[in-house]
């Protein structure tokens, strides 16, 4: 089916099948591969997008679902406010390791400062539960939405 | 770069002569320079217009060596770190072999900085050596008075941009054994803000992973496998695959290991493969369960073992057991353990239009893959050529002995037509169940005590799943019949631990076994930091201090004595706040000494915290600080978080665990803090990768025990008695 996706502040038209996930149409036929496969069961998070500006799995939302919907991904972050802060937090920490999960990562941890710009460590560790790292960059993580706290703050 | 119209005409004619400066070694080892044509295969190429790109010959997993290396020829060229590129090296052991490997290019064993240490120094060395005696001769100044500061040859009243020189330069011998900087000059080895060179694009979604290559009019390959590793294709049935939009056809593989079914995309492979039927022949097909995999591993522990480990005589330390104050002890499981790399694997083969072969691939040992495929497509080696992506990963898992997933590309390939492009995916359910796991192990271990409680005899026997034998690594892991991968760590302890025999006896493996973070130290660290804590304990002794005393010989003593208690001067050892307790424990892997404290909140019935996590390490030279520290944090995780609770079990050959849900990855809140100190040191550098890992997980059993739990010996901890909060 034909779909008009709206993503990144741009109109596509795409054909895919009802039951498409998300995650497929941005990676294989848009070719923005930045979000990231990981587990397709919305166990890990590295597929995190924004849709109307809340972090949701890529894999498990649907393309028939998000036809009115502005989807965010990871490359249009850098026009975000609290998207570019916490890019600059995650580099003036060097959060990344093998990387590939940091899209996710960065995906969720501006909708947490969204709707909390000032959270605490219990409160980030909660909310970031569903974004795994194998290479365990949390403590990171954390640290690094702490300094992207302060970077909106002042 | 502002030129004036002498150096513009000069770069003009430099850059139609080809001229660029390129240092690598010779296949001889010795070093040399060429032009880009002749292509001596660099570790560092300096373009005309100045442009300094460093070759990495190891792959990035997010352990450094992008940063590392880079690092070493900035600072022996005297540039910044924004001066300076880098780029992943083509597939060449001759030129980019691992020189503690032999003749192998790869990465593993926490080597990738030990072994390039000097090699990259040199290269940057030379290259600055050559560019300041080009700027000499033009400037008729003695090159002593020179050097490159910020990317500018600078001294005797002169100053250019080491551009202008690359052309002259590249004409020069390359001196024989290159001026090394003093460290005491060092601006960048050692300098703990020099970041990662790859922080931005991999924050930006700009990082590119071989998942994401798309080659133009590629398909996308998925191999249906058997349930139980070793059933063999019958046939199959693709109707209900012709029904998925974008399916393009199924094909049983050349080893009939599996069915390869190729599509337009990746959702399409995807339900296509669910839509296929598969015929099995079980008759070859792993058919065991866990249960017996572990009773055939206790049944090994308590017989005779077949090697004797260390030489020593088995009969005088059960006389020094039987004639101990008390005798310790206690016998040990470790599961299967998948690595499960964030990145699934996976792999992009083409063809060009002359002929070779293009394989896209986050490569960990390229030269396996490289003679794979030389063999499958039957060309010469130079015919085929790896472009190394970054990899989301590998904890061991890209580094097969037998290159399996890249060898399953290529017979996806080669049964197509080869006019597209074939990328090969996996799934995390295909990763989950796809073998190659750190084998199952045992050990039992009776420790005596003399009235005093110092050790008087240590009784070690290890059963288990062997790595290397099988494989092409035999020859240089296994040495009189002993995997050393299965009792390193153990047996080399560097404890000195009075009467000790180490015994290993093989086991049948269930699957194909593989390295795991750390390898053998897994296993063997648990053992040795569990059984030093509960001869402390049955000593009445101190668990840090106890140690110590077995720590009083040489270097390698001393080493890892101060690791231990640095860790416990900065954990605050023995004064725990009320409500908490501590474990501790250090090991020497892959030449590098880590001590971690492990403090925590909770009890085993209600619930642990992991409060924080306090380590200290000697790597050397530590080139990088921050990325070192990164590793450790990352190591730590890694342990705890398999530890606590993750294991691979088959039923009747087929692997219980399918995904993340019950193959659960350590989350962000399990571990509240932890802190990283690094020993000052001018050794030369060694393995960081790995040696957070090994003492990781029995400081935390060590923590639990200090809270009154009998010692947690089987693994994972949430599977035997302990709940996490």
């Amino acid at each position: 089916m034909a779909v008009t996706l709206k993503l990144n502040g741009t109109t596509h038209q795409v054909d895919a099948e009802p039951g498409t996930p998300l995650l497929w149409v941005i990676r294989d036929d848009l070719k923005l591969t930045g979000t990231k496969f990981g587990c397709g069961v919305a166990s890990c998070g590295a597929c995190t997008v924004h849709m109307n500006g809340e972090p949701v799995r890529s894999c498990q939302t649907y393309i028939e679902d998000v036809e009115d919907a502005e989807i965010t991904t990871i490359e249009a972050m850098s026009e975000d406010k609290i998207g570019a802060a916490v890019q600059q937090a995650w580099v003036e920490l060097d959060v990344v390791q093998c990387g590939y999960c940091q899209s996710g990562q960065i995906m969720s941890a501006v909708g947490l400062l969204s709707e909390n710009p000032k959270p605490s460590a219990d409160e980030i560790d909660d909310y970031m539960s569903g974004n795994a790292c194998r290479c365990a960059t949390y403590q990171r993580i954390r640290a690094g939405i702490q300094r992207a706290s302060d970077i909106l703050e002042a | 770069m502002t030129l004036t119209t002498s150096r513009r005409g000069f770069i003009k004619g430099a850059a139609a002569a080809g001229a660029v400066l390129v240092l690598g070694t010779r296949p001889d080892g010795a070093l040399a320079a060429a032009d880009a044509d002749t292509m001596l295969t660099p570790f560092v190429r300096i373009d005309a217009d100045g442009t300094v790109t460093a070759i990495v010959k190891h792959f990035e997993k997010g352990q450094g060596p992008a940063t590392g290396l880079t690092t070493l020829i900035a600072e022996e060229l005297g540039l910044t770190m924004e001066q300076i590129a880098y780029d992943f090296a083509p597939s060449n052991p001759q030129v980019y072999n691992n020189l503690l490997f032999g003749q192998i290019q790869g990465t593993g064993g926490s080597t990738a900085m030990a072994n390039s240490f000097m090699q990259y120094r040199q290269a940057g060395a030379a290259a600055r050596a050559m560019l300041i005696q080009a700027a000499a001769d033009s400037w008729g100044v003695d090159p002593a008075q020179l050097d490159i500061v910020d990317g500018v040859i600078t001294g005797a009243g002169h100053s250019a941009p080491l551009g202008d020189f690359v052309a002259q330069a590249a004409a020069l011998p390359v001196p024989a054994e290159p001026p090394l900087r003093d460290p005491a000059q060092w601006r960048l080895i050692g300098n703990p803000d020099v970041h990662r060179t790859d922080s931005a694009i991999k924050g930006n979604g700009q990082a590119k992973y071989a998942m994401d290559v798309h080659l133009p009019n590629q398909m996308v390959a998925m191999i249906a496998r058997p349930d139980q590793r070793g059933a063999t294709v019958v046939g199959f049935d693709d109707s209900g695959a012709q029904d998925v939009t974008g399916f393009i056809m199924a094909q049983t593989l050349p080893n009939k290991a599996g069915v390869a079914v190729y599509a337009e995309s990746t959702w399409a492979a995807i339900q296509a493969r669910e839509a296929l039927s598969v015929d099995w022949d079980m008759s070859g097909a792993e058919t065991r369960s866990s249960d017996q995999i572990r009773d055939e591993i206790m049944a090994a522990l308590n017989a005779a073992p077949t090697y004797n480990v260390n030489g020593s005589d088995p009969a005088a330390t059960l006389t020094a057991l039987e004639g101990a104050n008390q005798v310790i002890e206690q016998t040990f499981y470790f599961p299967l353990l998948a690595h499960a790399p964030m990145e699934p694997l996976n792999c992009t083969i083409e063809q060009t239009a002359d002929g070779d072969i293009v394989l896209h691939d986050g490569a960990q040992m390229p030269t396996g893959p490289h003679m794979a495929m030389a063999q499958i497509f039957q060309l010469p080696m130079e015919k085929i050529h790896i472009k190394t992506m970054l990899a989301g990963g590998s904890f061991g898992r890209r580094a097969t002995p037998d290159a399996d997933y890249q060898v399953e590309a290529a017979l996806a390939f080669v049964m197509t037509d080869r006019s597209r492009p074939v990328k090969l995916v996996w799934t995390r359910e295909d990763d989950i169940r796809g073998g190659y796991y750190r084998p199952a192990v045992g050990h039992k271990v009776r420790v005596g005590l003399d009235a005093d409680g110092a050790i008087v005899g240590w009784d070690h026997r290890v059963a288990g799943q062997s790595i290397a034998k099988g494989t092409p690594f035999e020859a240089f892991i296994v040495r009189d019949g002993v995997d050393h991968s299965s009792v390193e760590g153990a047996a080399d302890t560097p404890y000195q631990i009075p009467g000790a025999f180490f015994g290993l006896t093989d086991t049948p493996k269930a699957t194909s076994t593989l390295w795991w973070r750390s390898v053998g130290h897994s296993h063997t660290a648990y053992v040795m930091e569990v059984m030093m804590d509960q001869a402390a304990r049955a000593a009445g002794a101190d668990p840090l201090t106890y140690r110590l005393s077995y720590l009083q010989g040489g270097e390698d003593q001393q080493r890892k004595a101060a690791v231990l208690q640095l860790a416990a001067d900065k954990a605050g050892w023995g004064q725990v706040p009320a409500g908490r307790s501590q474990g501790i424990a250090v090991h020497k892997s892959f030449g590098s000494y880590v001590a971690e404290v492990v403090e925590i909140s909770g009890t085993p019935e209600d619930g642990i915290v992991i409060e924080k996590v306090t380590a200290a390490v000697d790597c050397g030279i530590a080139v990088n600080p921050d990325v070192i520290k990164a590793q450790i944090e990352g190591g730590i995780g890694y342990g705890i978080g398999h530890a606590m609770r993750d294991q691979i079990t088959l039923d009747g050959g087929a692997v219980d665990q399918w995904n993340f849900p019950d193959y659960e990855p350590l989350r962000i809140g399990d571990i509240k803090a932890i802190e990283t100190h690094i020993v000052a040191s001018a050794l030369p550098p060694t393995g960081i990768g790995e040696p957070g890992t090994p003492p990781a997980a029995p400081a935390l059993a060590n923590a639990i025990s200090a809270v009154g739990m009998a010692v947690v010996a089987d693994l994972p901890m949430s599977e035997n008695g302990v709940s996490f909060a």
